[in-house]
């Protein structure tokens, strides 16, 4: 197996244009959860873990090798308050937002967030530069996206009106290691209040019409919160699984971003 | 009979003696079976059945025979002896006989040269499937007949009738065991025809009669040999991988290792009957029971496994530790494509713990009584008779002492708090404090002791006195209960000696010690161990005298003494499940503090408080370990943990989707210890691995509803449960 | 492919096809046992081990990646032939019962007090959220862990 340990980006530009099946090696929390149980043997794999620029990041521009543990410190108040709650130590040490933009599971505890801030997608290929891709355009069905096959996912970016006030909210059946049943990132911008939520839809979704009903209310009372979870309720787009049922991430949908509304609106 | 120098032995009955194993534990340098290597060998690896009922139209094992560094491939027919295995039935066949009844079941093994061809072998085999309809529901298999037992209790007079009628259903979903240590073997063949197979067991002399039969090898040829074991809880009670890697091992006539991952495991081991139970419950205007009618269904999955044991212990214990001189019972257990059930901690008594005090908390609530009032107005007491079998309870059963004193265990100072990382949803950071309930519930639950209905119940130990100490000889499984830990102390309390080493027999080298299981290696081994030290005690003091050496002692070589313990007999009750089929009881109390989110159904445990009747506490840090142990796995059963089905396929087959409670989940436990003896054992110790899984769970669910409202009929509670979406 | 690292101390290397997970290698190829696999996911904690400083499940490290590292497993937190106090502690506690999760506590122990001696109640029950423990229901570990985080301060 072809093996690239990259300590910087062009190495691993070259090798992803070189051999574009090779697969990216960050902290292996979900790769190698194929190889243990899926038995899936990759061709090769080129490990961006020690790749210094995507190690980089500002409170603008977070490096794709960036660990869950560092931004459990970071300056984004919802992304700390997510990054605790993914896993365990052992995996917040070595999982990357990055890794699970890549991944981009329905139920990617980063991806909501990166909804709410309007955040992009930095991706970049030997051939082709740089391209900036806004994340609705990033993330397309369950397990999904744009991005080709000689490309790198290099940043998550997000734009200079990110919100500082913004919260973060999950609800699993157990208090850690638990995947989402569903999660909510409520930020309240100079542009009005922005309401994302994942594992109810294939990606991350902003309910925005529930958003604009809070954002054109001229005061936010408690009839305006339950109009407002209702209708949250009402657009999410969930599905019975083996974790849960429809009517109840309908209904956990609806309380969790009306809380978190609450929580801003206290604030 | 004195040590070697004048002081004290340290580690007799009573204190919390250190194990034995715990050094080596806690280095890595433990030896389970998963572990065990020897240069050479084979790797084992299975093919399993995709669904849950279907017909093998197509088994084609060419390209796997064929692989580079495949050894072998074997499928039914290569079976030598009998075709089927169990411990009760030998219904289930050891590889698919034409038709695989339950998701995962074996359909053929392959022994190859390392573990990544083993399981390319596995994947290369043709295979096709006809599917048929799976029967998935047990109340529909009952009716079509399909049970592995029928049962019927009928005690005093069936037209009793009491004024206040309570009538629910109730339902308990599949639990898994989940211990870590998987399924593992290394199967050696001694070149001359034989076989020593080293296995995750619980017991390894029935595992013994069953794989020398399918074998078709003479019991002297076989010798299973235990290993160290990463926790049971009754998945390590039946066959796994003993007879195919003993196949493999014959076939190819070298040394072969099997160890299943998690996927695997969770497809390859018996797990708790799922059950439905329909209650009434009727008592007087002071609360005092009438009648009690159970109708209670179990699903016993697609082979019969230790079901038939199962139901009875069900049966038995429909009312709890409660009096009731009138009781109709009619109970089953169904042959089903879910996957086999089997033995869990508990063992039957769990389901119905949940269901009859579930009953319970209503009758207290429809006649104003306070939950824990209504329980001591029925309390089972020493003398009283059983309400299902009316056999006399002999013995200790402090329910009342039990009560009371779980009302002496302070409840928690502090109040709800405001880190939300410490209300339901921890760092979810779901819940505001202001949207938290606390609720209060209580539970009581009983448990037999050992085997019962008249099973040849028995445990054989040898000693044997060297001049550096004494050697306990057994076949005895432990399982991390601290088996090891308290025989030592038995026999040094006994024989006053301080160096004592538990020597793990072979089949061939020692009898059965029986299962690890029932709650009954405490009282069973233990109880060999105390009976041979004092025996060998005795024959030393009429030979030596008092204050003997053991280097005078041993002088003419080393002194043994063999025992085969057997508690007092049972018998098989009648046609109406009346007579004496249990060799003991044990009672215990648990009271849960829960914080709840009605809002959004999530659960925070606070405290699961505990009172354990313990007859003699031999070691009360090793009966700590296992209350708060059992306690978690009652929270989980109570809140998370359940193997999702459908259409008899395990949706949730990793530690991903099956959710045990992390520390996170985990309750702070205090406990009370009531030591009233035991009629039989050591020491007048009971058995108590059982006790703290089994009343923990309705206490839970007692205090979600309390906080809630909610009916909460089902186990475990999900938060749709209590949302009522 | 051959790996070099350094494992408790000492400079071991490994012929590799490179995909294999860490807890595979250490426990078929290195004759380092002790780090256990129960669920191979991540899920549990009991093949945790410590890489250039950080505590992480040897089962998700794809030990292509570990040229150059310094690993610490179970084997390697004692000192000599006596117990670490971790250890000690967690024996005197009862701490251990089938001692399947004990490897996996003993390292994220070792972790966890190297980079803070005296962590409170709330740093200790989050830093083992990630270990599972199927028998103990967690008690006698915590009353170990509380004990070492007095003990320091």
């Amino acid at each position: 197996m072809d093996f690239v340990a990259a300590r910087d980006l062009a190495t691993v530009l070259d090798a992803k244009a070189e051999h574009p099946e090779s697969e990216l090696l960050a902290g292996g929390t979900d790769l190698m959860v194929e190889v243990n149980l899926a038995y899936h043997r990759p061709a090769g794999v080129i490990s961006i873990r020690r790749c210094a620029e995507l190690l980089e990041w500002t409170d603008r521009r977070i490096g794709a090798a960036v660990t869950w543990a560092s931004l459990e410190q970071g300056p984004h108040r919802a992304l700390a308050q997510l990054a605790r709650t993914i896993g365990s130590p052992q995996i917040r040490a070595a999982g990357t937002l990055g890794g699970n933009v890549a991944t981009a599971s329905p139920a990617g505890d980063g991806l909501p967030w990166i909804a709410a801030m309007n955040g992009a997608i930095e991706v970049a290929s030997r051939d082709r530069g740089v391209r900036l891709v806004p994340w609705d355009e990033f993330f397309v069905g369950v397990k999904e996206t744009t991005l080709t096959a000689d490309e790198v996912i290099t940043a998550i970016v997000v734009p200079d009106d990110a919100p500082v006030m913004q919260e973060f909210a999950k609800v699993g059946v157990r208090n850690a290691m638990v995947i989402a049943t569903v999660s909510c990132v409520v930020a309240r911008g100079d542009d009005g209040f922005r309401v994302a939520l994942g594992s109810v839809a294939p990606t991350p979704i902003r309910v925005s019409g529930a958003e604009d009903l809070l954002n054109e209310a001229s005061t936010i009372d408690d009839t305006v919160l339950a109009e407002f979870a209702e209708m949250v309720s009402a657009e999410v787009r969930p599905i019975t699984d083996h974790r849960s049922t429809e009517a109840y991430r309908r209904h956990a949908s609806g309380v969790l971003a009306r809380r978190l509304v609450e929580r801003c609106l206290a604030a | 009979m004195t040590a070697t120098t004048k002081e004290r032995v340290v580690g007799g009955i009573g204190e919390s003696t250190q194990r034995p194993d715990g050094v080596a534990k806690l280095t890595g340098n433990f030896a389970y079976g998963s572990d065990l290597w020897i240069d050479g060998m084979l790797w084992g690896a299975t093919l399993r059945s995709p669904y849950a009922h279907a017909k093998l139209t197509k088994l084609d094992i060419a390209p796997a025979v064929t692989m580079s560094g495949v050894r072998v491939v074997l499928t039914q027919e290569d079976v030598p002896g009998r075709p089927g295995f169990g411990q009760v039935e030998q219904d289930q066949p050891v590889l698919c006989d034409g038709t695989a009844r339950y998701w995962g079941e074996p359909v053929a093994i392959v022994a190859a040269d390392d573990e990544e061809t083993a399981r390319a072998a596995v994947a290369a085999i043709v295979v096709e499937w006809e599917q048929l309809p799976a029967v998935t529901d047990a109340d529909r298999a009952r009716a079509a007949g399909e049970n592995y037992r029928d049962m019927v209790i009928r005690r005093g007079d069936p037209d009793a009738a009491g004024t206040v009628v309570i009538e629910a259903e109730y339902e308990t979903a599949t639990q898994d065991q989940a211990p870590l240590g998987p399924e593992a073997g290394l199967a050696i063949p001694d070149g001359i025809g034989g076989l020593d197979l080293h296995v995750t067991s619980q017991w390894i002399h029935i595992d013994h009669i069953q794989i020398v039969a399918c074998l078709g090898m003479e019991p002297d040829d076989v010798r299973c040999h235990p290993v160290g074991i990463g926790g049971a809880f009754g998945a390590r009670e039946d066959i796994s991988v003993h007879i195919h890697v003993a196949m493999l091992a014959l076939r190819t006539g070298r040394p072969v290792r099997m160890v299943y991952d998690r996927t695997e495991s969770f497809a390859g081991h018996v797990k708790r009957h799922a059950a439905r139970m329909r209650y009434r419950h009727e008592a007087d205007e002071d609360g005092r029971l009438v009648k009690v009618t159970v109708d209670l269904i179990l699903d016993g999955g697609a082979y019969a496994h230790t079901s038939h044991a199962v139901l009875a212990n069900a049966a038995f214990f429909t009312v709890g530790p409660y009096n009731c001189d009138n009781v109709v019972v009619d109970a089953s257990v169904s042959r089903t494509n879910n996957p086999p059930a089997g033995a869990m901690r508990g063992f039957g008594a769990v389901q119905v713990c949940f269901a009859y005090e579930s009953q319970m908390d209503r009758l207290a609530e429809a006649l104003g009584l306070h939950p824990l009032e209504v329980r001591r107005r029925n309390a089972l007491e020493s003398g009283d008779p059983m309400a299902t079998s009316g056999q006399i309870v002999e013995g200790s059963l402090p329910t009342s002492r039990v009560i009371d004193e779980l009302e002496t265990i302070p409840m928690p100072e502090e109040a709800i708090p405001d880190d939300p990382s410490l209300l339901p949803g921890g760092t979810g950071l779901t819940t505001p404090r202001s949207a938290v309930v606390r609720g209060v519930g209580y539970a009581l639950g009983l448990k037999n002791l050992a085997f019962s209905e008249a099973f040849d119940d028995f445990s054989e130990v040898r000693l044997i006195l060297t001049p550096v100490g004494l050697e306990i000889h057994t076949a005895a499984i432990e399982v991390g209960q601290g088996l090891v830990t308290i025989c030592q102390q038995i026999a040094r309390t006994v024989l006053d000696i301080e160096h004592i080493a538990w020597v793990g027999g072979d089949t061939s080298q020692i009898g059965s010690a029986g299962s690890t299981s029932a709650s009954r290696q405490t009282q069973m081994t233990g109880g060999a161990v105390y009976e041979a030290s004092v025996q060998l005690k005795a024959r030393i003091t009429e030979r030596f005298g008092e204050g003997a050496t053991l280097e005078e002692i041993t002088a003419d070589g080393p002194i043994e003494q063999w025992v085969r313990y057997r508690h007092p007999p049972t018998e098989e009750p009648d046609e109406l499940g009346q007579g004496n089929p249990h060799a003991g009881f044990v009672v215990a109390a648990h009271r849960a503090v829960v914080d709840v989110d009605p809002e959004l159904g999530l659960v925070r445990v606070v405290r699961v408080d505990t009172v354990q009747d313990v007859g003699k506490a031999l070691n009360p840090q090793a009966i700590v370990g296992q209350l708060e142990g059992g306690i978690a796995q009652g929270v989980g059963f109570a809140i998370m943990e359940e193997l999702i089905l459908e259409e008899g396929v395990i949706l949730n087959p990793t530690f991903t989707d099956y959710l045990i409670p992390t520390l996170l989940d985990t309750p702070d436990v205090q406990y009370r210890l009531i030591e009233e003896p035991a009629h039989w054992g050591p020491f007048g110790a009971k058995g108590i691995g059982e006790s703290p899984t089994i009343s923990s769970t309705p206490a839970v669910v007692a205090a979600i509803r309390a906080a809630t409202g909610k009916p909460l009929t089902r186990v475990p509670v999900r938060p749709q449960d209590i949302v009522g979406v | 492919m051959i790996v070099s690292f350094a494992i408790n101390g000492e400079n071991r290397s490994a012929t590799v096809a490179g995909w294999e997970s860490l807890l595979t290698v250490l426990r078929d190829d290195l004759g380092l046992a002790g780090s256990k696999n129960a669920c191979e996911q991540g899920e549990c904690g009991s093949c945790s081990v410590i890489i250039d400083g950080e505590n992480v499940c040897s089962c998700l490290v794809m030990v292509g990646d570990l040229e150059g590292t310094s690993i610490t497993t179970v084997e390697g937190v004692a000192v000599g032939d006596d117990l670490h106090p971790i250890q000690e502690a967690i024996l005197e506690e009862g701490g251990v019962q089938c001692g399947f999760c004990t490897p996996g506590f003993v390292v994220s122990a070792a972790h966890l007090f190297e980079n803070n001696p005296s962590p409170d109640e709330a740093t200790i029950r989050e830093a083992f959220s990630g270990n599972i423990c199927r028998c103990t229901g967690y008690g006698a570990l915590l009353r170990a862990f509380h004990k070492l985080s007095e003990d320091d301060s």
